[in-house]
């Protein structure tokens, strides 16, 4: 086992040194630092207006909420670019510049590589994603003094969904150039969220092509059923209560992309595992027949 | 074409059986049949194009043969195991460059999988060995090309590997450094390092190859010792004053050679060279005065491109004798 876990290890190392000193995290982080920062006055401001307007705390909660809601799917869209960015020349990028002729003149396997530097990558990419969405959260919470019912569940489902682009890129990393890989993941990611919103407008329109385009995209890359996940997790069960109060059909509620009656099916974290299966071994089945 | 050297009692390093490689309709080797054996250094030579960096790309396992088979250190082409036992310094390559050079050398420590104890001590070394002792904590980024390449070449070096392939190593090296890097080959050879030089920088290879080999478009198409493969010894003279008669007398040393686009030079082949000193004073007894003398045989240049039927230089051809750039005699 040391054939494979000594050199894995030795590229999982390689690959957060090289986020660390190329300062890729400590852009992160300072920007975060800001974003968060920044939401957190906003939230305290808001909150201390509608206060002064006599809103009552159903109300300002239900804002708060939604609002967090607004700040996830903006997160979502920044992490998913990230993961894009970071994943895109993983590969590519040592192929172009021969910095893996001599690493793969070494005792090392194609694939040993390849999932070392995945590894490498997702703690990068998902590590900041949890921290960074935890901290924003906590931001809200001190600002507003509401939370969402399940963070972690929040954090953890967008932190996930970068770590399917991060993936993706990957996979393309090793056959196409840094630019084009991170520009098909990205669009990608886009569309599927898209495609998520189509599928409630296809519910609420009663058209089944929408509804089948919607449930195969989720399928062949899941973002957007996480996306609901996350959406799931940050709504207090007030929002949910309301909206069923609303006297709105369920068609009505599925066609808005902010909001989410239940969690991800029991069965869909089986599928997301599996999809993480599929794609990095076709990344290494890519990446072992490719010349370098 | 099979190269091979004299045969010995041990295994061979290399040995390949019509090696062959395609890139969808270009065939970048076409059949390769060689052997190289332990402790020697192999120059593997040809223009560029030839197929050498993809030959030995073939042999490290980092691309697959489309035919053909071959040993590396007695396993199977791109045995992974094997892979800790060699050494390797691509052509065109590039370290991180925000890692140290130190940081680089560890990093082909740990992948090569060196007994742990003995990494730093390694690392130490190799840095020594190739004069970066004292730039081993500056980021590669900062390093010239040169500088990369004797980084490249200790990374090649660590761990006393068995067999090092060594792709152009002194091509981006100005003459002090490539004096520099033959002396570390050289001494790599001494210590039973079986070295695989691929260049198309003829007199560097001339100046530390046991065997060559001579790749064109994929195939082999001269090789053995640097003996076999240049001929027999010559003694190239510029010389005045000379009547036809005394001219034709010289025969009686060897085959006699002159130009007729410069008389004055003449080239006596093949030659004891004991013999030079009665040839000289044959020509003064006659008369003739005798303004240089060069012991040589034919340079590696000129039968390089003699075997790719290009023309060789006629001012290159005149350096018969060459001094190597450490001031001794070749």
């Amino acid at each position: 086992m040391s054939s494979v876990i000594g050199p894995l290890l030795v590229i999982v190392r390689l690959t957060l040194l090289d986020a660390l000193r190329r300062r890729i995290l400590w852009v992160l982080l300072a920007l975060t630092v800001v974003v968060v920062g920044l939401s957190g006055i906003g939230f305290e401001r808001l909150v201390t207006i509608a206060r002064d307007h006599g809103n009552s705390e159903t109300e300002i909660q239900l804002g708060v909420s939604q609002m967090l809601i607004v700040v996830a799917f903006m997160f979502s869209f920044i992490l998913a670019m990230t993961a894009a960015f970071i994943g895109a020349p993983a590969v590519s990028a040592d192929i172009e510049s021969g910095v893996l002729l001599a690493i793969l003149a070494r005792p090392i396997a194609r694939s040993t590589f390849l999932v070392g530097r995945w590894l490498g990558l997702i703690l990068v990419a998902a590590g900041y994603a949890l921290a960074s969405g935890l901290l924003e959260i906590l931001a809200m919470k001190l600002a507003s003094g509401y939370g969402p019912p399940d963070p972690l569940g929040a954090a953890g489902a967008i932190a996930v969904q970068a770590s399917l682009v991060l993936t993706l890129t990957l996979l393309l990393s090793t056959r196409l150039p840094s630019i084009a890989g991170g520009a098909i993941a990205v669009v990608l990611f886009g569309m599927c969220w898209i495609a998520g919103v189509l599928g409630g407008l296809g519910v609420f329109f009663k058209a089944d092509l929408l509804e089948q385009v919607a449930s195969i995209t989720r399928l062949i890359f899941p973002s957007d059923g996480l996306w609901r996940g996350a959406i799931f997790a940050l709504e207090p069960q007030i929002v949910i209560a309301v909206a069923s109060g609303s006297g709105r059909s369920d068609e009505q509620l599925a066609a808005n992309p902010f909001y989410a009656a239940t969690g991800l099916a029991p069965e869909y974290p089986l599928w997301i595992a599996a999809w993480f299966a599929i794609v990095l071994g076709l990344a290494i089945y890519s990446f072992r027949r490719r010349e370098v | 074409m099979s190269v091979q050297s004299p045969a010995r009692s041990s295994a061979p390093a290399i040995e390949t059986h019509e090696l062959s490689k395609r890139f969808g309709k270009t065939i970048a080797l076409a059949g390769l049949s060689m052997r190289v054996e332990p402790g020697e250094v192999f120059g593997f030579l040809g223009p560029n194009g030839a197929g050498k960096t993809t030959s030995v790309k073939l042999l490290l396992g980092l691309t697959a043969a489309t035919s053909g088979s071959g040993l590396v250190l007695g396993a199977p082409i791109g045995d992974r195991e094997t892979r800790r036992r060699i050494g390797y310094l691509p052509e065109l390559f590039r370290y991180q460059s925000w890692l140290r050079a130190r940081e680089v050398l560890r990093l082909h420590a740990d992948l090569a999988r060196l007994p742990v104890q003995r990494r730093r001590a390694e690392v130490e070394a190799a840095l020594e060995t190739v004069g970066l002792a004292d730039r081993a904590n500056d980021p590669v980024g900062t390093f010239s090309k040169g500088m990369q390449q004797r980084l490249g070449l200790g990374a090649a070096l660590l761990g006393s590997p068995d067999l090092v392939f060594l792709d152009e190593p002194t091509s981006a090296l100005d003459p002090v450094g490539r004096t520099e890097v033959r002396q570390i080959i050289r001494a790599a050879r001494d210590r039973g390092v079986t070295i695989f030089l691929n260049s198309h920088l003829l007199s560097e290879v001339e100046l530390v190859c046991d065997h060559v080999a001579v790749v064109n478009r994929g195939r082999v198409v001269a090789g053995g010792t640097l003996d076999e493969l240049l001929g027999e010894q010559a003694v190239v003279l510029r010389v005045g004053n000379l009547s036809a008669e005394a001219r034709a007398g010289l025969a009686a040393f060897g085959n006699v050679e002159t130009n007729p686009a410069d008389p004055e030079r003449i080239t006596i082949r093949p030659i004891d060279p004991q013999r030079i000193p009665a040839v000289v004073a044959a020509i003064v007894l006659a008369g003739g005065l005798v303004h240089a003398v060069a012991q040589g045989r034919e340079t590696l240049e000129e039968r390089f491109l003699e075997l790719l039927g290009a023309a060789p230089d006629p001012e290159g051809a005149v350096a018969a004798h060459r001094l190597t750039d450490d001031g001794g005699p070749r």
